[in-house]
């Protein structure tokens, strides 16, 4: 008889954590708990190993040597191009720019689409959870253009006001930019149900991938946006690489961006082309190890499997939920439906900062402050939070020690 | 706890934290805000001066237990002192907080309880923060300083 054989829903985290050097370390003498993965997530050997290589085997720059070190180097790039399509399941290639990250991908979008695109009178549209670096090129081009802000208000949970959202759209609405998860709150936004809304308009709409792509399977055209923007580090790769998606389309109307070397088609003095997707949009030497190290580390998760990732986490941060409420005084910031393993925190009237200091002192790494979320913040009505956030490589005995960290901090500030 | 943190969370930094002294606005006198973009503490110190002797001196704002500990115990000891005594007592307390662990402390008073800072670089610009804005106010510039 045949049988179904599933793929096991648990993590082997303990052979997975031998993948990460860095884990191994400890701090002020204790086990280092690494839980600070929405600021900067670990690298496994895999991508150390892939820089290594490059560097000492392969360092040549793409796109212009005849030679042969210059043509396995361009090979390793372009073939990357192809792994970043893939992970996002884009249609093409083209579509995918390499940038420096997010903030980056979504100024290059602000400085090109928005300048043609946007003009007075016209408006764009943001959340309350945004992050600053998806808030302030946004304000820069509407100082520019003449253009307004709209914002989307949220829930006490963190959830996005779904009903808010469609009456703000109006004929005028150009853009609708908005995170994919929100890295202080941990909400996984109906990206879907957002682009469906505002495509019915003809509206464009941006997502901000930055806290997503490490914890769940992304599909660029299951969403239907029409750009995508994450960064290589936030996903297990180096820092410096990023990528931007968008709709072939729009990227070819775009006018370019940052002008130097291998952006044009032709020069002269008298005018100059520029050259096809996705090479108009990457002026300059690129970060070649960052992107075939970031190919490395997509690799790498994927290998392991990101619904497989996304199941283990889930636990994990329903784990780390009951624990961290059971401490007295403890409130959590961010308690949508849908969420990612990140869990904001309040503790009585201890300063975040004074709790990461105790908790660094037990080896545990958490960020406190306000996450490049002011406005956020100040909807919430706290002046920061601590925030722990979790990775695969997490373990339950981790969130007891953040636990029974947090309990000794409550205890000096009794 | 570890001894170093038992050194930064004295009893008397939790004292300042809880019940932090000259905790208030003045109507008179000069002013300045003090900003740390990198963790958004905030405060603002006031300050009557009358022929060089610091008459009055408060603050308010929001931040850490050290940064508010630190600015309480900062109007504590520059209340009638002149500003250059201030200025001199900021320059050895910022002295005191960034020297190396093992180096003997200065006689600096109440000011000593914040040699434990010495021990968490990362928070040597909570504790300054205060000092920094009481210059900006005796100065009385206007600008808003950053620890940045």
């Amino acid at each position: 008889m045949a049988s179904i054989v599933s793929a096991p829903k648990t993590l082997d985290v303990a052979a997975i954590r031998e993948d990460f050097p860095i884990l191994r370390q400890r701090v002020h003498g204790k086990p280092l708990v690494y839980l600070d993965n929405a600021a900067t997530t670990q690298k496994p050997r895999a991508v150390l190993d892939a820089l290594q290589r490059y560097y000492a085997e392969e360092n040549a720059n793409v796109h212009r040597g005849v030679h042969s070190l210059s043509g396995r180097a361009t090979d390793a790039y372009d073939a990357a191009r192809e792994d970043m399509r893939r992970f996002l399941n884009a249609a093409d290639a083209k579509e995918i720019v390499f940038v420096r990250g997010t903030t980056e991908g979504i100024n290059l979008v602000a400085e090109t689409w928005g300048r043609v695109n946007v003009r007075a009178g016209d408006e764009i549209v943001l959340t309350e959870m945004e992050h600053h670096s998806n808030i302030v090129p946004w304000q820069i081009l509407c100082e520019a253009t003449g253009a307004t802000l709209r914002v989307v208000p949220i829930t006490d949970a963190g959830e996005l006001r779904l009903d808010q959202f469609e009456r703000l759209l109006t004929d005028r609405t150009r853009l609708v930019a908005l995170a994919h998860v929100s890295n202080v709150l941990g909400t996984i936004n109906p990206v879907a149900d957002v682009v469906r809304i505002a495509k019915a308009r003809g509206i464009t709409v941006l997502v901000d991938g930055a806290q997503a792509v490490a914890h769940m399977p992304v599909d660029v055209r299951a969403l239907g946006c029409d750009f995508y923007v994450f960064s290589g580090h936030k996903v297990f790769g180096p820092t410096g690489v990023g990528i931007l998606y968008g709709r072939r389309a729009l990227l070819e109307a775009m006018p370019v961006y940052q002008a130097g070397g291998g952006m044009i088609g032709r020069v002269s003095w008298e005018r100059t082309t520029y050259a096809d997707l996705p090479y108009k949009y990457e002026a300059g030497t690129p970060n070649i190890a960052g992107v075939i190290g970031l190919a490395a580390a997509l690799d790498y998760v994927t290998g392991i499997g990101l619904d497989r990732i996304a199941a283990y986490e889930h636990d994990l941060c329903a784990y780390a939920t009951a624990a961290l409420t059971a401490v007295p005084g403890l409130r959590l910031t961010g308690t949508a439906r849908e969420k990612a393993s990140v869990l904001s925190l309040v503790l009585g009237d201890i300063h975040p900062h004074d709790i990461g200091t105790i908790l660094d002192r037990d080896g545990i790494a958490i960020r406190a402050g306000h996450h490049c979320c002011q406005p956020l913040m100040a909807r919430l009505g706290v002046p920061a939070t601590a925030r722990a956030s979790l990775a695969f490589y997490n373990t339950r005995e981790e969130i007891d020690a953040l636990a029974a960290s947090l309990e000794r901090a409550r205890e000096v500030f009794e | 706890m570890s001894a170093e943190l038992e050194d930064l969370y004295q009893e008397v930094i939790l004292d300042h934290n809880r019940r932090p002294r000259n905790f208030r606005a003045l109507e008179a006198g000069q002013k300045a805000e003090g900003f740390n973009p990198l963790c958004g503490d905030r405060i603002t110190v006031y300050l009557t001066v009358d022929n060089g002797v610091i008459n009055d001196v408060a603050f308010q704002g929001s931040g850490c237990a050290i940064s508010k500990a630190s600015a309480s115990l900062m109007t504590e000891s520059v209340k009638g002192k002149t500003v250059a005594e201030a200025q001199a007592l900021f320059e050895r307390f910022q002295q005191m907080i960034t020297a190396p662990s093992d180096a003997p402390v200065d006689n600096l008073g109440k000011l000593m309880v914040l040699a434990g800072v010495r021990q968490f670089p990362v928070r040597v610009k909570c504790a300054s923060l205060a000092w920094h804005t009481l210059r900006a106010a005796v100065e009385a510039s206007g600008e808003v300083v950053s620890t940045e």
